[in-house]
């Protein structure tokens, strides 16, 4: 029984909670293949997403989300809200649901922002990415994609490449994955991966080309020029050399790896373009289904009664 | 009080005998394709398209349909039900679509799936089989093709096991009173 009442991490999801959201989304995935891309499951509810950052991929796949399951969606973002006026972000929350909303997405550059907007509303809070935090949709869609491609997740190995310390994707991936029984191992510059971070239950290496051989998914990161990737690399060509994916590191790979990347790409930085066009490339299948993966969160939280202590 | 109202061998005359009614009232299978409602219809439809196929030698296109996303009774105060996948890959346009239920109760599951299956597009008609019309109708809905017609009260609950779901065949009628106050 699903009885969650926000998504605001995967730290706090079971590997049941996940399971059904996996299989939930599996069933929602045909409806976007329909001629009628619409099934009136959540007719007459509201849903407000709330973005503080900008976005493509993420806003339009929880638009078109909540559109496919016919609710009405509202998009806010940062430059056109009260906060230019100088309100508050629970201001800003409070007087949002004033308006009735079923659900409301939050993106915020500040970690924990969609959990302190939790504490002040009552309606269901959806995490988009907060700070460094997490971005628990983005992982759930990488595992149903994971789980599509390889038929389950346990005992799969997975190699992660890039800015460890700025990415929300992969602190809500390590959790979910773990939770699922995958073995993580994180890859990139030392500047770049937090103190510690092998307590969460990874491994840590420097050296990308000596660990790919028996991994059965390579996720690249986004160098995050906007963050402080700047001042952690002499150069971005020396990264790149180091980091970047190519033809001939993924010679040393299984036939049968599955390359993930978040998006939006740095193409050449972190993967070469013609490995993105490759079979193995998984990227576009990772953005269907983020649409099949929302559908399926926000069905669940809206089914009816949930448990509000969450 | 569980009792059996149809045997293994009631329900499989049931179907021989709807699946004639069905090629008798369509003249043949031409232009025929079968929709079953997860997850008893679907079985029942799968039955139904493979008698087809003995008497006609034909293999009529079998689709399965989750009713769910369609119900008017979702987010009802209740837990939302575990979704099935919905498979139909072929075009319904101008076919005749003959949905299979297990059971008709209240026509609101039949009137969801109708509006789900208008969604794929625009049939030729669509007609209904059941194995079990129990009465209790609340829409204005009626069964073209009818295994047995078994009059019951609201209080029963009527219980359709299927070989491949439940591993033997056979209908009950339960008195859900007895079950509250045994």
């Amino acid at each position: 029984m699903f009885i969650l009442k926000n998504i605001l991490g995967t730290k706090c999801l079971s590997n049941e909670a996940i399971t059904t959201i996996l299989d939930t989304a599996d069933s929602f995935k045909e409806i976007s293949t329909r001629p009628i891309k619409k099934v009136p499951a959540l007719r007459g509810k509201t849903i407000i997403n709330l973005f503080f950052e900008p976005s493509t991929r993420t806003r339009t796949s929880f638009e078109i989300a909540g559109k496919r399951l016919s609710a009405d969606v509202i998009n806010i973002s940062g430059p056109s809200s009260s906060s230019v006026k100088g309100e508050n972000l629970i201001d800003t929350a409070l007087n949002l649901e004033a308006m009735h909303p079923d659900i409301m997405v939050v993106r915020h550059a500040l970690s924990g922002a969609s959990e302190m907007i939790s504490q002040h509303v009552k309606c269901p809070i959806i995490n988009a990415g907060d700070g460094f935090h997490e971005h628990p949709t983005q992982a759930l869609l990488d595992l149903h994609t994971i789980r599509e491609a390889k038929g389950s997740l346990e005992g799969l190995n997975i190699t992660i490449v890039g800015d460890i310390a700025h990415s929300r994707v992969v602190r809500s991936n390590i959790y979910a994955m773990k939770t699922m029984g995958m073995n993580v191992k994180l890859i990139g510059p030392p500047t770049m991966i937090p103190q510690g971070i092998d307590k969460m239950g990874v491994s840590v290496g420097y050296d990308f080309e000596g660990v790919i051989h028996d991994t059965d998914v390579i996720m690249m990161l986004r160098l995050q020029k906007e963050r402080q990737s700047r001042y952690l690399l002499s150069s971005i060509r020396e990264y790149s050399n180091l980091y970047c994916l190519t033809s001939k590191i993924l010679e040393k790979a299984k036939d049968d790896v599955l390359i993930f990347h978040p998006g939006p790409v740095n193409r050449g930085i972190e993967i070469s373009p013609d490995i993105m066009r490759s079979k193995r490339s998984l990227i576009l299948t990772q953005v269907t289904n983020g649409v099949a993966v929302r559908m399926a969160l926000m069905y669940l939280l809206l089914g009816g009664k949930n448990d509000t202590s969450n | 009080m569980n009792s059996a109202v149809l045997s293994e061998q009631d329900i499989s005359r049931a179907v021989t005998r709807i699946t004639h009614e069905i090629l008798e009232k369509n003249k043949g299978a031409t232009n025929l394709v079968l929709v079953g409602i997860r997850t008893r219809g679907a079985t029942l439809a799968k039955r139904i398209v493979k008698k087809i196929n003995d008497i006609e030698g034909l293999e009529v296109d079998l689709g399965v349909l989750d009713v769910t996303l369609y119900r008017d009774d979702l987010s009802a105060g209740k837990q939302n039900p575990v979704i099935e996948k919905t498979s139909i890959p072929f075009a319904l346009e101008g076919k005749h679509v003959v949905l299979i239920d297990d059971v008709l109760f209240t026509g609101r599951s039949i009137r969801a799936a109708i509006d789900a299956l208008i969604d794929f597009g625009r049939p030729a008609s669509i007609q209904l089989g059941v194995l079990i019309d129990r009465g209790h109708r609340e829409l204005p809905i009626r069964p073209d093709y009818v295994g047995k017609n078994i009059p019951t009260s609201k209080a029963n609950r009527v219980q359709v096991q299927m070989r491949e779901d439940d591993g033997k065949d056979e209908v009950c009628i339960i008195d859900t009173l007895t079950i509250d106050n045994p």
